[in-house]
């Protein structure tokens, strides 16, 4: 077990690989009642298409999300009931690329952690419990639908990407999920959910070496094969659609533009452009932005206004949207002030200012146990160490955020999203 | 963690929570103002207005630079209804001095900065900004409007409207559309005034600072102030249901259905009532979630949840429209189930294990003990969430059949689409 201390930001982290594969992240954190645990499998939305046993298989979408909500169900029952009568909070959640599945709980951690392990590596399905949970996600699905920001965030991805699975929603159509059979969904658990894939971050008041020890003892001996995966890179880098609009019950227009961003490498390289894109967000359109006040007190923007950057399996891009009369003149607004800055150059005291600002707002994060969890686990996927964050920080420079405007947020490579009131002038 | 409650001024309260476990300094100013139709939309207008300038920052562009300053602290305006209260005011957060990479001290300019917003606005003859004011209009118009945008949220708000007609807890803590369109520097100026001199002041920090260096920043920030005599926050008087069940059908174009119930309640054993409402869809053990999700298939989300302070139950699910029967007989069958003690015995100990781990947590987010106390004050209460859930564990099965007896249908909420969709 290595111990590594980070003084600055007051954080202590035993890290352990397990003879398995499986990644260990404890985060101590002595004084609070509860507890968490994250149990993280690299497996999410976009991994549809992968290699196993040296065939390319397909899978149909949502998926992932799929196998996520059939996880819960084991041969004695349902884990949720289990770790409830054990005083735990359990939940799960599948994004573009993880699922995660977690509790938290204020006594029992040990028993519950057991518990946790146990029924995400044991799979139990059948026929009939699979066609079962049809009804349960066809009416999430049906829930997303009628939500305007999950409406303009897949519509502007399917415009961004032409053969990116991120243009693919996480939950799928209630037209993809019929096809998604028990035998398939015992196929992808074979593939993803073995040790060497999945990561397990415990913050709270917790021995490590016990967490261990109880991974150690609950999951299986063996670490499956990597998994090869397609995610149609090699796409360009301009969007494949320009716009696209939609109508719905909403009160006022909204828009959701995007600017389509080189990815990273992994590694360092990972942490440091997901911080860079948060300054370059933070620059460009936040809240002591010059741009934002300017929109604000012209009266185009309100408070929903504002965006941020993703970073996916082989893609990335900034967005940024909100309630709007002038969709189009805001996000035009937002390209010409990437541009303005890019050319002038950035203002050295509002940088130094927005500098701070951002160090500060890191700290902040640090507060909470989810964010923590997945960063930390993200941090083992794409092989960096999240607690660097204050000396990946230091090495980036005003130069960098005007190189990443001048590449990334043009008009070349930006696409949008609107949604219109029904019957809008 | 030991809570210092302190009185700065007339009816200016001051809680301290020293916690050395968070990163950050959390503050809080609100005011507790009683929730009417006549002056919601005054209260949620008048902290946006403010958070446009103070003297000192008279424009967004000069206050957030200052907020940067301060390592990005975070000050934001918020407005929200406990009780028949609308609190209004503003929260900030700074990192805690510990973690400033030149050890500043951001304890006293965070609270001074906050104590400026409230006490100390940009004004012009007099009166707040007229521009300020035309544009934090259009704002808040625009957020009421936007409450339909999202249909969960939207339908639990028409069932409180339609439920609590008469009561102030239907009121909306954003205020009416019309009543904001009304506004005026002048009305909004008296308003605020009003509030400085004889409004309830609560003041709330939860960090790492002594509690005496907290006090003097506090002191500081607001020694302006100059206090008359306040009203005593009246207590909350619980809802009474009708003498028969109201159903509420609206249309709007959307693919899946909202269906909210509320249930009036007669007992006032009110942990008998808590307990009764995790174990009926408080969590997702409960018996919505295994029997309206699970078992039925009927819909993503079932859930309730106990309005402690009004003393009723509201039941939120989202279904297919033609499910609507369906889901509402499996609803009323297992509210009767609870009312004749049907449940295992797990069933219960997931509720109250429930309770106390969500009671245990309130300590581990100084938001959430910031909520918890708000709601503390605003319902006319001053207990401890440790005393608070003393007292639930104490509940017993009998206590809960009993309370359950007394839960009855009162208002039926039901969202749906334009026509029946085809489901193929």
């Amino acid at each position: 077990m290595v111990e590594r201390n980070y003084p600055r930001i007051g954080e202590r982290v035993f890290e352990e690989t397990l003879p398995n594969g499986l990644r260990l992240r404890v985060i101590e954190k002595p004084h609070h009642a509860k507890s968490c645990a994250f149990f993280v499998t690299r497996y999410g939305g976009m991994d549809l298409r992968f290699q196993l046993n040296g065939q390319w298989r397909d899978t149909p979408a949502g998926i992932a999300h799929y196998l996520e909500h059939k996880m819960f169900d084991t041969e004695d029952g349902n884990a949720l009931q289990e770790l409830a009568q054990n005083g735990a909070e359990p939940n799960a959640f599948t994004s573009n690329d993880i699922t995660a599945y977690y509790f938290y709980s204020t006594e029992h951690f040990y028993e519950n952690l057991k518990i946790l392990l146990e029924f995400v590596s044991v799979p139990y399905f059948t026929k009939e419990s699979v066609e079962k949970e049809q009804g349960i996600i066809a009416q999430e699905i049906r829930m997303v639908e009628d939500t305007p920001d999950w409406q303009s965030y897949t519509r502007l991805m399917g415009c961004l990407y032409e053969r990116s699975p991120a243009r693919v929603s996480v939950a799928g159509t209630v037209e993809s999920i019929r096809e998604i059979t028990a035998e398939t969904l015992y196929d992808c658990h074979r593939a993803f959910y073995h040790p060497g894939n999945m990561v397990l971050c415990v913050v709270g008041n917790v021995d490590a070496e016990q967490v261990a020890a109880i991974a150690q003892e609950v999951l299986p001996d063996q670490c499956g094969e990597p998994i090869p995966r397609d995610y149609g890179e090699g796409e360009a880098l301009c969007p494949l659609k320009k716009e696209v609009r939609q109508e719905m019950e909403v009160s006022m227009p909204q828009f959701l533009a995007g600017y389509k961003c080189e990815p990273p490498q992994s590694g360092r390289e990972h942490l440091r452009l997901s911080i860079l894109g948060d300054m370059v967000c933070d620059i460009l359109f936040g809240d002591s932005s010059p741009l934002y006040s300017r929109l604000y007190e012209e009266g185009l923007i309100n408070n929903s206004f504002g965006g941020n950057f993703d970073i996916l399996p082989g893609a990335a891009y900034l967005y940024v949207g909100g309630d709007t009369n002038e969709p189009k003149k805001v996000h035009e607004a937002v390209t010409a002030e990437a541009k303005r800055l890019a050319e002038e150059g950035i203002d050295e005291d509002f940088y130094q200012r927005i500098r701070r600002a951002c160090y500060g707002q890191m700290i902040r994060g640090l507060n909470s146990f989810e964010s923590i969890a997945v960063s930390a686990a993200e941090g083992v996927f794409f092989d960096y160490n999240y607690y660097d964050f204050p000396e990946v920080f230091e090495t980036i420079t005003k130069a960098d955020v005007e190189d990443f405007l001048r590449r990334n947020v043009t008009e070349e490579r930006s696409a949008i999203s609107l949604i219109y009131p029904k019957d809008f002038a | 963690m030991k809570r210092i409650r302190t009185q700065l001024l007339p009816e200016v309260y001051l809680t301290c929570l020293p916690a050395a476990k968070f990163k950050t300094d959390f503050l809080s100013a609100q005011f507790v103002t009683p929730l009417r139709l006549e002056t919601a939309g005054l209260g949620a207008l008048l902290p946006a207005v403010l958070e446009r300038g103070t003297r000192r920052y008279p424009d967004m562009q000069q206050l957030t630079a200052a907020e940067d300053l301060l390592y990005g602290a975070n000050i934001s305006h918020s407005v929200r209804k406990r009780g028949e209260s609308q609190l209004w005011g503003f929260v900030a957060t700074a990192i805690d001095d510990a973690y400033t990479p030149g050890g500043e001290r951001l304890l006293e300019p965070l609270t001074e900065l906050v104590g400026e917003l409230l006490c100390d606005p940009c004004v012009e003859n007099g009166l707040l900004r007229r521009d300020y004011t035309v544009s934090e209009k259009t704002n808040l118009i625009d957020l009421i409007r936007s409450t339909v945008n999202d249909k969960r949220t939207f339908a639990g708000k028409r069932l409180l409207e339609e439920m609590c007609r008469g009561e102030a807890y239907g009121v909306s803590h954003l205020g009416e559309e019309e009543a904001v369109g009304a506004i005026t520097p002048s009305i909004l100026t008296t308003y605020y005034r009003r509030q400085l001199a004889a409004g309830r002041l609560e003041l709330y920090y939860c960090g790492k600072a002594e509690p005496a260096r907290v006090e003097d920043a506090f002191r500081q920030a607001f020694e302006g102030l100059r206090r008359e005599e306040v009203a005593p926050i009246s207590p909350v008087p619980h809802h009474r249901g009708p003498s028969e069940v109201r159903v509420v059908q609206e249309r709007m174009d959307v693919s899946q259905g909202k269906l909210c119930l509320g249930y009036s309640v007669d007992s006032v054993d009110k942990d008998a009532v808590l307990v009764m409402d995790m174990l009926f869809g408080g969590t997702s053990n409960s018996k919505l979630f295994l029997n309206v999700r699970e078992k039925l298939s009927l819909c993503y989300y079932a859930s309730s949840a106990y309005h402690r302070s009004k003393n009723f139950i509201t039941v939120s699910s989202g279904i297919e429209s033609q499910n609507y029967q369906k889901a509402l007989d499996e609803i009323a069958h297992q509210l009767n189930a609870i009312q004749r003690g049907e449940w295992e015995d797990w069933e219960f100990s997931a509720a109250m294990s429930s309770l106390k781990n969500a009671y245990k947590a309130i300590f581990d987010s100084a938001s959430q003990l910031e909520d918890f106390y708000m709601g503390q004050i605003a319902s006319g209460q001053d207990r401890e969430p440790e005393e608070m859930l003393r007292d639930i564990l104490t509940v017993t099965p009998e206590r809960v059949v009993e309370a359950a007896k007394t839960v009855r249908l009162d208002t039926v909420y039901f969202l749906t689409g334009k026509e029946e969709r085809d489901n193929g």
